[in-house]
């Protein structure tokens, strides 16, 4: 067994939004949103995730690769080619820019798991997990950085304006946005490190640490995850991976187990809810977030905020006629939102689960 | 008369200028070193067992117990305990006997591990200002949960939940018979266990009437004498635990000698009065793990399905039985480690045989992760757990609570001198004889017992806040927040712990 893992310690600033209609919105929205934040980070780390943007792709796994050095992307074009349908390849564009002296190449591919490959869940994704697993794990230089459906995260190391100029944000529109700027203490600035951490359709910004990543990543492995990225984040993405699509929980049942009631509190509900939850709490104690955090969970429906059960770092929500926002500052929001319908400060552990209208 | 040419190992004084002649000291000795001699007290020193009964009750503080400065001519290899031993068996041709855990020093894992803390990136808790949570669940878990949607949209739980016991906080007695302990020790640990929300366990001596108010809060054992089992006895209880074995003498029975069996001991047992009770080494309807799970079957079957612990003694290949334990059915494995409390063991037994807790919890721990099976059963973590600090540490090499003996009986005046064996013990703990054990009032211990547990909790709690964690299973086999110092690789990765530094 390999105990020998090491933690990544940062602080952070988030933000999102999402339209309920599907109204596409421009990245240099969020972009400007996040920029806001600067100072919540250090320069070494800033990303953004999009719901949306591949609407002429939207049947594939939309792949977002970063290769260190040359020789990866053979081994890994290789191994797609094996296992997958490719309907398209293609280098993400990019805008030169002056603050970004090194990139590694960025590369997507439209992909299908092709026919005949497909072993476990039968629809597939089970089989598209494991390739991911196989290629961040195997494949020295290579790292899978985005994976789902008509969605796609973007991130690298630099300031948030930078990153969203980089990689011409502004020319991409999706219905739901996050945005991530980072403030690592102690990992070299590494592309791959920088959220969004994604998985499948899953995209996590996560602002905190996980004082239990201990127990958290021992739990996920006995599911098979490997914990490749030493990052508190992957320990949050693959947990709603496993809870939401391996042991079919809803999104408001697994934010229960991330950032339970407490016992206290629990006493007080109606007797279904205090049996539902003591069993969950019985049942997935190694899955409990514990720890300062705020986090941004997007997926294909929709988009959940959610704060540690006792609020260690700050999440403000905001709605606007169909859009609703959060971040990790009031004034990011206003600073795209001058004039919105309702503020708030979502309490501690009680998630804000906003869900796209059909 | 031939005098041993085994010295006394202590010698008790009395400092004649501050004596009173009370006699108080002759009443409280069970080991009758004092005798009334006309003007003074008269000692036979060869019997203390420095149990320091008669020098707290002596009210001039005229007694010394002193260490025997006579002593072999010191000896690198050939310790006084070698000596010793040899010197009794010339003498007895018998096995030397010892009472309570292992002695000897050596290695303490517990006492290389440290604990982590917060600064700066994560925020510590304040336990005085925050809620912190210990509430823990015995019991098997399902490894995922099924809801369906009511008309009103409101989740509803559709997997039947396994029985679980609920602890306010992760400790619970170690099993400690009527018979082994006096019935007022055992009252001490029931109100306890009732007052603090934690468990009991009868051990191997049936369950007195006087406990049936706590039954709520016992575990009652089945063990290879079979003691007082009947399906009343089963059902009595929240839990049943099969005894395999105990840490302090894994692989040998028990024999509580006819002495110490008067009639509410008999009653309780089932046995008639005087005679010796004897558990068999193993138990002779488990000859293999297939037959474990036929009783633990037969258990569930006669309970309506209460948890069934099983408690084994940490031998080498302790991993690989505690995995055939869990695929056997059990809801609870107790893992006894060799440093674990009794009432009587052969030294050669105690003091050689077993592993160390630490070691076989990470083991377990990790081996039933593995096999994807760690959910199936709750561990218990005893066998010389000291403090708080070593709960914690337990907890975090992957116990899902810690069990306790020694130190229960601590707070009800042990003082570890260790011959429990002897029926004498003058706290009134270790002995049926009457006159000793009227001197355990219940009540007044189990105050002391419920402040040990209090004290205890609390630290816990301070230990969660400075993690940087506000419930107990966020430390629950999180090895990330141990470091050791001054172990070996070997050990380390056999932990699955960091060394210090890294
Ligand atoms: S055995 Fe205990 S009570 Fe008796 S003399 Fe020694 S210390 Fe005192
Ligand atoms: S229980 Fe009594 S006899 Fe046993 S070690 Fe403690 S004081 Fe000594």
């Amino acid at each position: 067994m390999d105990h020998n893992f090491q933690k990544d310690i940062a602080g952070c600033g988030l933000t999102g939004l999402i339209s309920k209609k599907r109204e596409r919105v421009s990245g240099s929205i969020i972009a400007k949103s996040l920029t806001l934040m600067n100072d919540r980070g250090n320069g070494l780390g800033a990303g953004y995730a999009a719901y949306g943007i591949y609407p002429d792709f939207a049947d594939f796994y939309a792949f977002h690769i970063m290769y260190d050095v040359q020789s990866a992307r053979f081994s890994v074009e290789e191994y797609i080619k094996e296992h997958f349908h490719v309907e398209k390849v293609e280098e993400i564009p990019t805008t030169p820019v002056k603050e970004i002296a090194i990139n590694p190449l960025l590369v997507r591919y439209f992909i299908s798991p092709s026919k005949g490959s497909i072993t476990g869940d039968g629809n597939g994704e089970d089989f598209v997990v494991n390739a991911i697993m196989k290629i961040n794990s195997e494949i020295d230089g290579a790292y899978v950085f985005s994976s789902g459906k008509n969605m796609g995260a973007f991130k690298g190391v630099g300031n948030p304006s930078v990153i969203a100029e980089f990689f011409r944000l502004d020319e991409y529109e999706g219905h739901i946005w996050t945005g991530h700027t980072r403030f690592p203490t102690n990992t070299p600035g590494w592309w791959g490190g920088a959220h969004p951490f994604t998985l499948l359709d899953w995209s996590i910004v996560h602002n905190g640490e996980i004082s239990s990543y201990g127990i958290n990543k021992r739990y996920l492995e006995m599911f098979g995850y490997k914990l490749a990225l030493l990052t508190d984040t992957e320990v949050v993405a693959y947990l709603f991976d496993l809870l939401i699509r391996r042991h079919g929980l809803d999104v408001a049942t697994a934010c229960t187990i991330l950032a339970a009631p407490f016992w206290k509190d629990i006493e007080d509900l109606d007797a279904d809810e205090k049996e539902a939850i003591t069993a969950l709490r019985q049942t997935y104690s190694s899955a409990l977030l514990n720890g300062p955090f705020s986090l941004l969970f997007g997926h294909q429906n929709g988009l959940v905020g959610i704060n540690d059960r006792i609020k260690l770092r700050p999440l403000v929500a905001a709605t606007k006629d169909d859009m609703v926002y959060m971040a990790s500052e009031e004034s990011a929001i206003r600073a795209i939102c001058p004039a919105p319908d309702t503020v708030w400060a979502p309490r501690a552990g009680e998630p804000v689960i906003v869900e796209l209208e059909n | 008369m031939f005098k041993s040419q085994a010295p006394p190992e202590y010698r008790a004084t009395i400092d004649t200028d501050k004596c009173i002649r009370c006699k108080r000291c002759i009443q409280n000795c069970g080991w009758s070193v004092y005798d009334w001699g006309g003007d003074r007290v008269q000692i036979e020193t060869s019997k203390c067992v420095r149990c320091l009964r008669c020098y707290h009750y002596c009210p001039t503080e005229a007694i010394e117990i002193l260490k025997e400065e006579t002593r072999f001519k010191e000896n690198g290899y050939w310790s006084y305990n070698h000596i010793r031993n040899i010197k009794r068996q010339a003498e007895t041709g018998g096995i030397p006997l010892t009472g309570m855990g292992c002695d000897r020093e050596g290695t303490i894992l517990f006492d290389h591990l440290m604990l982590d803390a917060c600064q700066v990136t994560n925020p510590s808790i304040d336990p005085l200002r925050e809620p912190m949570e210990l509430k823990t669940f015995l019991g098997k878990k399902p490894s995922k949960l099924e809801f369906t949607k009511g008309k009103d949209g409101k989740r509803k739980l559709a997997t039947k939940m396994p029985p679980n016991l609920e602890l306010a906080a992760p400790i619970i007695f170690s099993p400690m018979s009527y018979g082994s302990i006096s019935l007022n020790a055992q009252k001490v640990l029931a109100r306890t266990a009732k007052e603090c929300g934690i468990l009991m366990n009868t051990g191997e001596g049936g369950l007195h009437e006087d406990l049936k108010p706590y039954t709520s809060n016992i575990i009652v054992q089945v063990a290879s004498g079979r003691f007082g089992v009947n399906p009343e006895y089963l059902n009595a209880g929240v839990a049943v635990e099969i005894k395999i074995g105990q840490g302090a003498k894994p692989g040998i029975g028990g024999h509580l000698p006819g002495e110490k069996i008067p009639l509410e001991v008999a009653k309780a047992r089932m046995i008639p009065v005087g005679t010796d009770a004897l558990s068999p080494a193993p138990q002779h309807d488990i000859y293999s793990i297939e037959d474990l799970r036929q009783l633990i079957y037969a258990i569930k079957e006669t309970t309506n399905y209460k948890p069934v612990s099983v408690k084994i003694a940490t031998v080498h290949n302790v991993a690989a039985i505690a995995s055939g334990i869990v695929r056997a059915g059990a809801d609870i494995v107790y893992l006894d480690g060799f440093r674990g409390g009794t009432g009587a063991a052969p030294g050669i037994i105690r003091d050689h045989l077993g592993i160390p807790i630490e070691h076989a919890l990470a083991a377990v721990d990790d081996r039933l992760r593995q096999e994807g099976i760690r959910n199936e059963a709750s561990i218990v973590a005893a066998g010389g757990i000291r403090s708080a600090a070593d709960a914690a540490k337990a907890i975090a090499l992957g116990a899902d609570c810690v069990a306790i003996g020694t130190a229960a009986l601590m707070t009800m005046g042990c003082t570890l001198c260790g011959k429990c064996y002897t029926g004498n013990c003058s706290w009134g703990i270790t002995t049926q004889r009457p006159e000793l054990t009227v001197r355990l009032d219940p009540e007044v211990y189990a105050v002391r017992l419920s402040n040990l547990i209090r004290a205890w909790v609390h630290e816990l709690m301070e230990v969660l806040g400075a993690l940087g964690v506000n419930a107990i299973e966020s430390l629950r086999g999180s090895r990330e927040r141990l470091r050791g110092v001054g172990l070996d690789a070997q050990t380390l990765d056999m932990l699955g712990v960091k060394p210090a530094g890294r």
